[in-house]
């Protein structure tokens, strides 16, 4: 129904700017376009991050299932392995914890007046992803794809229908939520 | 409203994916948007053979939807810190000040750093806090979940360090 919308490539450059704005104003007003936010997360005194994420996940995962079983979407889940998930993960992790920002709130941070996430973080994150680019040959060639695991989703991995693992995951997600909140985090 | 509930702003986010799925095909993501935006300034050096660097051949140096999207995000911040009277141009963060003092060549530096090492991780994991942290756990991928776990591993142990050891 929305595939001839899908291949307008000039509509969807419209379209991608009208939901990053809707993206970026919401995650202002969540706070997480602040470092103070962002850092206290990682330091495991301010749980807006996780909260945020959270219930993103969980609207996000019945929706897409829901509109994937009318045949209104489909998954495009990303290949790993643990060469790249897990050590790429960790690298990522490091250099999230010292700039404070990902990369999508980074963008936002800038929009919201933060100069150092503007002359540190956007610059160091286009000279970063120009190393790897250099040096993605050698990688690919081996530790990217020790332990591959393809684009492997947990359905799939069960052998179950989609709404057998969506369904327990959404109540260990809220669950946990809510545990949170008990514990006034 | 200065801030809104995190629950309010996170079921919006995720009204937002099922949008971009349905109408875009896509999932929201951030990172790669650097990368093109990385070979984009290598062409203006090195000419038309960038292209050929095999990284480029996957993720061509143009401007795409999720460019669109990221440069959306920081217009999005500006509107919404404008009209709560939030917007302030500013170099070193409070938290950063309180703990570690107010110089702002040092927290640029460290900042700096921060985006070199993230950026390199975010391409080597192949997603963000965004691309594997929220569309690849909403749609149960086993690659993003072990990646989006690893983040918060390496950050939370990297500011403990910086903040409980360095400046503690």
């Amino acid at each position: 129904m929305f595939r001839t919308l899908h291949s307008k490539d000039g509509v969807q450059l419209v379209l991608g700017l009208l939901m990053g704005v809707v993206f970026g104003f919401l995650l202002q007003k969540g706070g997480v376009t602040k470092y103070d936010v962002i850092i206290g997360q990682l330091l495991l005194t301010d749980f807006t991050v996780i909260k945020i994420m959270l219930s993103a996940v969980v609207t996000g995962m019945i929706g897409i299932h829901a509109l994937k079983s009318v045949g209104l979407a489909q998954l495009h889940p990303k290949p790993g392995s643990l060469g790249a998930s897990v050590i790429g993960g960790l690298i990522f992790g490091v250099g999230f914890g010292t700039l404070g920002y990902c990369p999508g709130t980074l963008a936002g941070a800038v929009g919201q007046g933060y100069l150092s996430a503007l002359v540190g973080g956007i610059i160091g994150i286009l000279i970063g992803a120009g190393f790897f680019a250099a040096l993605y040959p050698k990688l690919d060639a081996g530790i990217l794809h020790k332990g591959d695991f393809g684009e492997l989703t947990f359905p799939r991995v069960l052998k179950v229908n989609q709404w057998t693992v969506v369904i327990p995951a959404v109540s260990v997600l809220v669950g946990f939520l809510l545990l949170l909140e008990k514990a006034g985090l | 409203m200065k801030q809104w509930s995190p629950y309010a702003v996170g079921v919006g986010i995720g009204i937002l994916s099922w949008f971009t799925f349905l109408l875009s095909d896509r999932p929201i993501g951030c990172s790669t948007a650097f990368a093109r935006t990385s070979g984009m300034i290598e062409r203006l050096f090195r000419g038309s053979k960038v292209a050929e660097k095999p990284y480029y051949a996957l993720f061509a140096p143009t401007v795409d939807w999720e460019w669109m999207l990221v440069l959306g995000i920081a217009i999005g911040s500006f509107l919404s810190a404008q009209l709560s009277g939030e917007f302030h141009m500013r170099w070193v963060p409070g938290k950063w000040a309180a703990a570690l003092g107010y110089e702002p060549v040092l927290r640029v530096a460290t900042a700096l750093i921060g985006g070199i090492i993230m950026g390199f991780g975010a391409r080597w994991a192949g997603g963000c806090t965004s691309g594997h942290g929220i569309s690849g756990t909403l749609q149960l991928a086993v690659s993003s979940w072990v990646a989006a776990i690893c983040f918060f591993v390496g950050g939370i142990v990297t500011a403990v360090i910086i903040f409980r050891l360095i400046a503690g």
